[in-house]
């Protein structure tokens, strides 16, 4: 490679770009130490000895033949370790398989890099570099080229032509925006988030199964997760259900501090929506001595015994409360739909 | 008969098709330009090299999966082979990749490498990207090919995210309910935008099929083409190499592509291939089996998001409680915007990085030799302070497993987070700009007086001295070869005005340059190497050795008239 050879080490910055460029507040140093030039090249034993070259080509050659082995050991083991309805057979099937064309893979690679490391030339070598800009006379031409079409094509001259151009460029992509409003079948996605499955005398039932719960066993401290009546039944049953999953605890009245909490409740037994005000992650974690619901996602922290108030995270609003009763059975069933909208904040919530 | 026909046909099979291929495709003209490329060589220039192994072993793995897996979220109870779900509603895009799992050949070992594959994608995205910021490889002419850098980094975490909510697991379901969430504190349009996404109501029969959309055709199709863009642009500019003798800025010192790069890279990617095969044979990652299919209602603690989506996951669980303003109808949700904003300013900065730093330094010429980190104090100590930043977010996603791993407050281990996530990005700035400086006081120490030996002699009159050894000139050139930038002042324009810009770019070099070692020039060198001559003539002790602490302003010879 003769132009790869005979670099002569340049001293100090000198080089021969075309063009000059600001150096700003680098600083040139007058008495910049001179580059004494690439370092001697180190010989490797593979360069000076026939031997050990005779063994490192044996080295890569066997890495070769070690991923041969390989390759075909992961064909054999796919047949020989076939999957069952033994999961521990696909265990076997995953490991042997996996391991073995990993193998085969690797050996090809450490074979190549040996090669590349004892074998080949390992003497660094130098090539010029030009400067990124085109040199001044395809800068000139390439100005003339533009020039030209310009001229030809009459872009600067002809206004109206651009103009309009301009216009139709701009609008040309909104018929192809538009298209795609039927993403949503909603027509008024705001309206939607502010209702419930819930509705007056819906029975309380336990997630996921929906039997009714009877106010007499929900004991003290105990917790249930609920949905409502009728909800696995629903064709949009999770839509729903990411709406109206409630949390249902009985506390013992004296510790609670809301008086609108009791009687929102019944008994001491309340229910409160289970999907977090942050983000809507499910509010799953009750802590009985505190009486705090914590959210697995972000950690909010709510206060059950005062109307579920963020005690702590990211959550600014109380996860809204649903009204309860019993009905002549003594099953727990709703008064009606929650009064504000349930889960995360989004802009009209309030309106 | 021509003469490359006979030239064929006198070198067989091989010449043959090489001549075939030049007469259609012009192969020779390729080889003639290509072939003997140089490329510098370096551990840290292969971090970038893993990046694109890894990206391909997606495109492979991921081929292998959208062969047996289905983007529906329709209904459908599971009758498969694993035991704990029999009998259990899930979607047939969960189903199918329990199938994948349990009833393919090779499925599971797929799903696998194509899930570790993208956590080293990321990963090593992530690290080259550092390994550019850190070693000043994003100046000019880099900076355009930084920010396409940076795209394709926001562009794997994006292929990420879409390609783990696809199984439609419980955890995939609550990391898209988070995302749902987040869309709709999005002032005026969120719900709208929602809607559109989920095609309806959260979670909708609509967002996997969506997901799957991006996941295999469009987010692959852009980083295919932004990496195209990527390498184009390394041959344009040819590679970097680090400062050292020989090396400079009008050439480019390493081995040729061929043979040496075509087996070096070559066998590279089959050591990534490997390694990653390796580990996806023997270490489970995402065992969706264990999760079930998504349910809005229930959900186990202690989850976390791949590590990659950690760092804004922290963003949301690091805000203050009580961020959210109603004003009137409207509901202003800060604690989701809040968050947002900051990854966004973030990211601004980190893309746009590169236009600040060469507007403060006003440095106009082409780099090609990197700098070694500890040669640009402040830009290593900005790169620290991101870091640190970063890494507070990423802690901040497991709060909950800090604290009970640890057994500590899960409140004080937020607080703590909250606080260190201004104070510790300070610190750390503070920290590694003075070892950045220190190192290079140390490097000018070498340069002037040798290395330390370890060997303690004792002089006649009785003074011990430690005997220094002079380096090796192509040694001591690495320690001398870098740039040294100092502060400006504000000066009027032509108007005789001081601009805010003007006064802006002074403070602005103050803040970086101000703190500066010089390197070693050769009269100083000449200076030092009088004085070791004359101590070892004289053997006396009469004074300390000068100079050892280099001032903080240096001096240094006049500056050179600009041509």
């Amino acid at each position: 490679m003769a132009e790869n050879k005979g670099l002569a080490p340049a001293a100090g910055d000198s080089h021969d770009f075309e063009h000059d460029y600001s150096a700003g507040l680098a600083v040139i140093a007058a008495d910049k130490i001179a580059d004494p030039g690439l370092e001697p090249h180190r010989v490797r034993m593979t360069d000076k000895s026939k031997k050990h070259e005779r063994t490192a080509n044996n080295q890569v050659a066997a890495w070769f033949f070690v991923s041969i082995i390989g390759s075909i050991a992961a064909i054999v083991f796919y047949f020989v370790f076939p999957i069952s309805d033994d999961l521990g057979t696909v265990h076997n099937n995953t490991f042997f398989v996996g391991v073995s064309i990993a193998l085969g893979m690797l050996a090809i690679g450490l074979g190549a890099v040996h090669w590349a490391k004892t074998l080949m030339p390992d003497a660094e070598v130098a090539e010029a570099r030009h400067q990124t800009r085109g040199s001044e006379d395809v800068r000139a031409r390439a100005v003339e080229i533009v020039n030209l079409a310009n001229q030809e094509s009459g872009f600067s001259r002809r206004k109206l032509i651009r103009r309009s151009l301009y216009g139709a460029l701009a609008l040309f992509p909104l018929p192809g925006i538009v298209l795609f409003k039927d993403m949503t079948v909603d027509p008024n996605p705001t309206g939607t988030l502010r209702h419930t499955m819930w509705t007056k005398g819906a029975r309380l039932t336990t997630d996921p199964t929906g039997t009714p719960i009877k106010a007499s066993d929900v004991t003290i401290g105990s917790v249930f997760h609920v949905i409502p009546e009728g909800l696995n039944e629903r064709p949009d049953m999770l839509e729903q259900k990411a709406k109206a999953a409630v949390l249902l605890v009985r506390l013992d009245p004296a510790d609670v501090h809301s008086q609108k909490e009791l009687d929102w409740g019944y008994q001491g037994i309340v229910a409160y929506s289970k999907i977090c005000t942050h983000v809507g992650c499910p509010v799953a974690l009750y802590e009985q001595h505190t009486h705090h619901l914590l959210c697995p996602c972000h950690q909010s922290t709510f206060d059950l015994a005062n109307d579920c108030e963020v005690v702590f995270g990211p959550a600014s609003r109380p996860l809204p409360q649903l009204q309860i009763t019993v009905d002549a059975e003594g099953y727990l069933i709703a008064k009606g739909d929650f009064s504000e909208p349930v889960g995360p904040s989004f802009w009209e919530r309030t309106a | 008969m021509s003469n490359a026909t006979a030239t064929a046909k006198k070198g067989g099979f091989l010449a043959g098709t090489a001549n075939y291929l030049d007469e259609r495709v012009g192969v020779a003209g390729i080889l003639k330009e290509f072939g003997r490329k140089i490329f510098p060589d370096h551990w840290s220039f292969m971090l970038g090299e893993v990046a694109l192994y890894s990206f391909l072993v997606l495109l492979l793995s991921g081929t292998f999966l959208t062969f047996f897996f289905q983007p529906a979220m329709t209904s459908v109870i599971y009758d498969g082979v694993y035991g704990p779900l029999k009998g259990a509603e899930m979607s047939i895009a969960y189903k199918s990749a329990l199938d994948i799992s349990f009833e393919v050949r090779g499925g599971l070992l797929m799903r696998q490498l194509h899930h570790w594959a993208a956590l080293l994608f990321v990963a090593a995205a992530g690290l080259h990207m550092m390994r550019v910021f850190f070693t000043g490889a994003f100046r000019k002419p880099r900076e355009i090919n930084w920010v396409v850098g940076f795209a394709l980094f926001v562009l794997a975490m994006a292929g990420g995210f879409t390609g783990y909510s696809l199984p439609d697991d419980l955890l995939s379901g609550n990391g898209l309910r988070i995302i749902d969430g987040m869309i709709k504190g999005v002032p005026v349009i969120g719900a709208y935008i929602s809607s559109m996404l989920f095609g309806g109501e959260f979670p909708g029969e609509h967002i996997v099929a969506r997901l799957y959309s991006l996941h295999i055709l469009l987010i692959p199709a852009f980083i295919l083409i932004f990496i195209v863009i990527h390498l184009f642009m390394v041959v344009i500019h040819k590679h970097t190499h680090y400062s050292g003798p020989g090396r400079r800025d009008d050439n480019v010192v390493g081995y040729p592509l061929m043979p040496v790069y075509v087996a070096k890279a070559g066998g590279f990617f089959f050591v990534v291939f490997g390694v990653l095969m390796l580990v996806a044979a023997t270490a489970t990652i995402n065992p969706i089996w264990l999760y079930g299919g998504y349910d809005p209602s229930p959900v186990s603690a202690g989850t976390q998001p791949d590590w990659y989506i950690g760092f804004a996951d922290g963003a949301l669980r690091l805000a203050p409680t009580h961020l959210e303003v109603v004003t009137g109808p409207y509901t202003w949700s800060w604690n989701i915007l809040l968050p947002i904003l900051v990854l966004v300013v973030f990211m601004a900065v980190v893309a746009f990085y590169p236009f600040f730093e060469a507007w403060v330094t006003g440095d106009k010429r082409e780099h090609h030799v990197l700098d070694r980190p500890r040669n640009a104090p402040t830009r290593t100590a900005i790169g620290a302070a991101g870091m640190t930043f970063y890494a507070v977010l990423w802690a901040g996603a497991s709060t909950d497993l800090i604290a009970t791993h640890f057994l500590l407050s899960l409140n004080n281990v937020l607080t703590t987070l909250q606080i260190s996530l201004i104070v510790l990005p300070i610190v750390a700035f503070l920290i590694t700009k003075r070892v950045c400086l220190s190192l290079q006081r140390k490097d000018r120490e070498i340069v002037l007086h040798g290395r330390e030996t370890g060997r303690i002699i004792r002089l006649p009159h009785g003074e011990y001295q430690e005997v220094h050894a002079a380096i090796d000139e192509h040694e001591m050139y690495k320690l001398v070869d870098f740039i040294d930038h100092q502060p400006t002042v504000a000066r009027p324009n032509k108007q005789g005005k001081i601009t805010m810009a003007a006064r802006m770019r002074a403070s602005l070099s103050r803040f970086y340059f101000e703190d500066r070692v010089a390197p070693v020039g050769a009269i100083e060198l000449a200076a030092a190497h009088e004085h070791h001559a004359h101590h070892e003539v004289a053997a006396e002790a009469h004074e300390a050795p000068a100079a050892v602490e280099a001032p903080k302003k240096a001096t240094r010879a006049p500056r050179k008239p600009k041509a």
